[in-house]
């Protein structure tokens, strides 16, 4: 059996009145990509926050390489090996693109010094496709380009699990190919990786298994064959299978 | 070449420093060297400052309370514990060191605005505090008998003496700047400024980070109170407190350029000098801290990013040759 580099066990979130997540459970095993998907407001960026330290669960246990992080902050998961890109950018406006890279690699899992930082920065610029960028600052850059950059800081950690939050939204069609052949080769270097996404195709074609989420509850999980014939997927994305069936014959 | 490029900022910001302390010994004027000392105590308060309000992105209006603070603990153990000069120093910046490491778990977690509150309202309490301490004289505030000075070979020889302290406090205050902004712990402060949550993700200890640069934002400006009231002959709660000096720290390092090394040199310079051509003049000698006001007015509305940061902003190479 395969090494489990994290285990979700009955992990829920309650906002208020509001359940984001209930009783999600899973393991995933190193090596793989797993993929998150599910409709909007269905969880998915609110359990990469409770897997990421940001918010602590209101139940469950998350374990990380077997170790209990529950409660742990997000600083001391990002030492432990664990990186993260945003839904939404976060880059360092006023840095360079090369300090935003150096930070992941400062601070990461090898904890690097800053001559080696840049060192890691400019090979992993190298490898997303921003290396003639280096010394331009990081608000300089397009959408396509900050979600690479977000992408580099979060590879110069070298981390054991990389949680990616839609890092193709936004991008057009030759962008997005180009970043699932990046995703895939992060892969190729051992890193295990967790993607939330919406380009449907993409996300099949990359993932080794998937979750889906749906009002924060856990409704399947499985290779991307078994979720594409799951009926209560095709319920939560499309709506009562039935009806949708029979509003595509009236539209025929 | 690059060794040189990199350290070049540094030494030309050390040249500055050097100019304003060889300008009165040329002119062989104490009028002179007083202004000199005014200008490189204005220099080690902003570059000081510059840790906290340029690197790391919080803005402390209550800065003076270290030089304060620092003043008043020296002043008490030169005039009634007879120490020297030397400890006084040493006591004074470590007092200021300990008051920002124990207010730094108490008010760091505050953001923005909230945290620029608090930091007057801690100015204001220690002032307070002081009002109603009578070992550091209460409000009447506490005089050195100038016998002291014999100790150091006469007044003349203190007044030559504590511009030499004041010239060494200022490099040293810029060495710190600069080995801060050039360090991997700088970088992770410059994250903080940028976006704290991020900052976090990353693998930044903030909450440590933020602490260890409030603690050096506020040695050096200890060290300086003690001297300077060491100097001044006596001190009192209104002027090792006064508000507005705080304010006129952060105008300052935004008029040079916040986060640079350079840019509090040059603004405390350029303020300075400013300061004292108004407080000359017979329109604006009563009002010269309404100008400060203006300038702070003008620097947000045009020039946020101060002179360095409009110079960085215009050619972008310049970045790396003055950090």
């Amino acid at each position: 059996m395969k090494d489990l580099i994290l285990q979700v066990q009955g992990v829920s979130k309650v906002f208020g009145g509001l359940q984001a997540l209930k009783d999600v459970t899973f393991d995933l095993p190193a090596g793989q990509i797993m993929g998150l998907i599910g409709p909007n407001g269905a969880g998915k960026t609110t359990l990469f926050n409770v897997i990421n330290g940001v918010y602590a669960p209101s139940a469950g246990r998350i374990l990380f390489r077997g170790e209990d992080i529950t409660h742990r902050r997000t600083y001391e998961l990002a030492h432990m090996g664990m990186a993260r890109t945003h839904q939404i950018v976060k880059p360092l406006n006023d840095l360079s693109v090369l300090e935003n890279v150096m930070l992941g690699a400062c601070y990461g899992q090898h904890n690097e010094a800053l001559p080696n930082a840049e060192k890691t920065a400019r090979e992993v610029l190298e490898f997303v496709g921003l290396a003639e960028r280096a010394d331009q600052l990081a608000k300089s850059l397009n959408v396509a380009q900050k979600k690479r950059l977000e992408m580099a800081r979060a590879l110069a950690a070298r981390p054991s699990l990389l949680l990616l939050d839609e890092v193709l939204a936004g991008l057009n069609p030759s962008e997005i190919a180009g970043m699932v052949e990046t995703v895939k080769a992060i892969r190729e270097q051992g890193i295990t990786i967790i993607m939330i996404e919406h380009v449907m195709h993409a996300i099949m074609n990359v993932s080794d298994r998937l979750i889906v989420l749906d009002y924060g509850q856990q409704i399947a999980e499985g290779t991307p064959e078994e979720i594409v014939n799951n009926p209560q997927v095709i319920e939560a994305y499309l709506g009562d299978p039935e009806i949708a069936n029979r509003l595509m014959q009236e539209e025929n | 070449m690059s060794r040189f490029k990199q350290s070049f900022g540094l030494i030309f910001s050390l040249l500055l420093v050097a100019l304003i302390v060889i300008w009165p010994l040329y002119t062989q004027k104490a009028t002179d060297r007083e202004t000199a000392f005014v200008i490189l105590r204005a220099i080690a308060l902003a570059a000081s400052l510059n840790i906290l309000l340029g690197y790391t992105g919080y803005v402390s209006f209550g800065h003076i309370v270290f030089f304060g603070l620092g003043g008043y603990v020296g002043f008490y153990l030169i005039s009634v514990q007879q120490q020297s000069l030397w400890v006084a120093l040493l006591a004074g910046g470590a007092a200021a060191g300990l008051l920002a490491w124990l207010l730094g778990a108490a008010i760091l977690p505050l953001r923005g605005a909230y945290f620029a509150l608090a930091t007057i309202g801690i100015n204001e309490a220690v002032r307070a505090f002081i009002n109603n301490f009578e070992p550091f004289g209460g409000p009447i505030g506490m005089n050195l008998n100038f016998q002291v000075y014999k100790d150091y070979g006469g007044p003349a020889q203190v007044f030559q003496m504590t511009f030499w302290i004041m010239a060494g406090l200022t490099a040293a205050a810029v060495i710190l700047s600069y080995l801060v902004k050039t360090s991997k712990f700088g970088l992770g402060l410059l994250a903080i400024r940028e976006d704290e949550d991020a900052a976090e993700v990353i693998g930044v200890v903030t909450p440590r980070a933020k602490t260890y640069a409030y603690v050096l934002s506020a040695i050096i400006p200890g060290m300086v109170g003690a001297l300077f009231f060491f100097k001044n002959g006596f001190i009192e709660p209104a002027n090792a407190f006064p508000l507005h000096s705080s304010i006129e720290s952060i105008v300052m390092v935004m008029l040079g350029g916040q986060g640079t090394v350079l840019g509090p040199i040059l603004g405390a310079g350029l303020y300075q000098g400013l300061r004292g051509l108004l407080l000359i003049n017979p329109v604006f000698k009563n009002i010269q801290l309404a100008v400060s006001g203006i300038i702070l007015l003008g620097i947000v509305l045009f020039i946020p990013k101060g002179l360095i940061g409009w110079l960085h902003d215009r050619y972008p190479k310049l970045r790396k040759v003055l950090p």
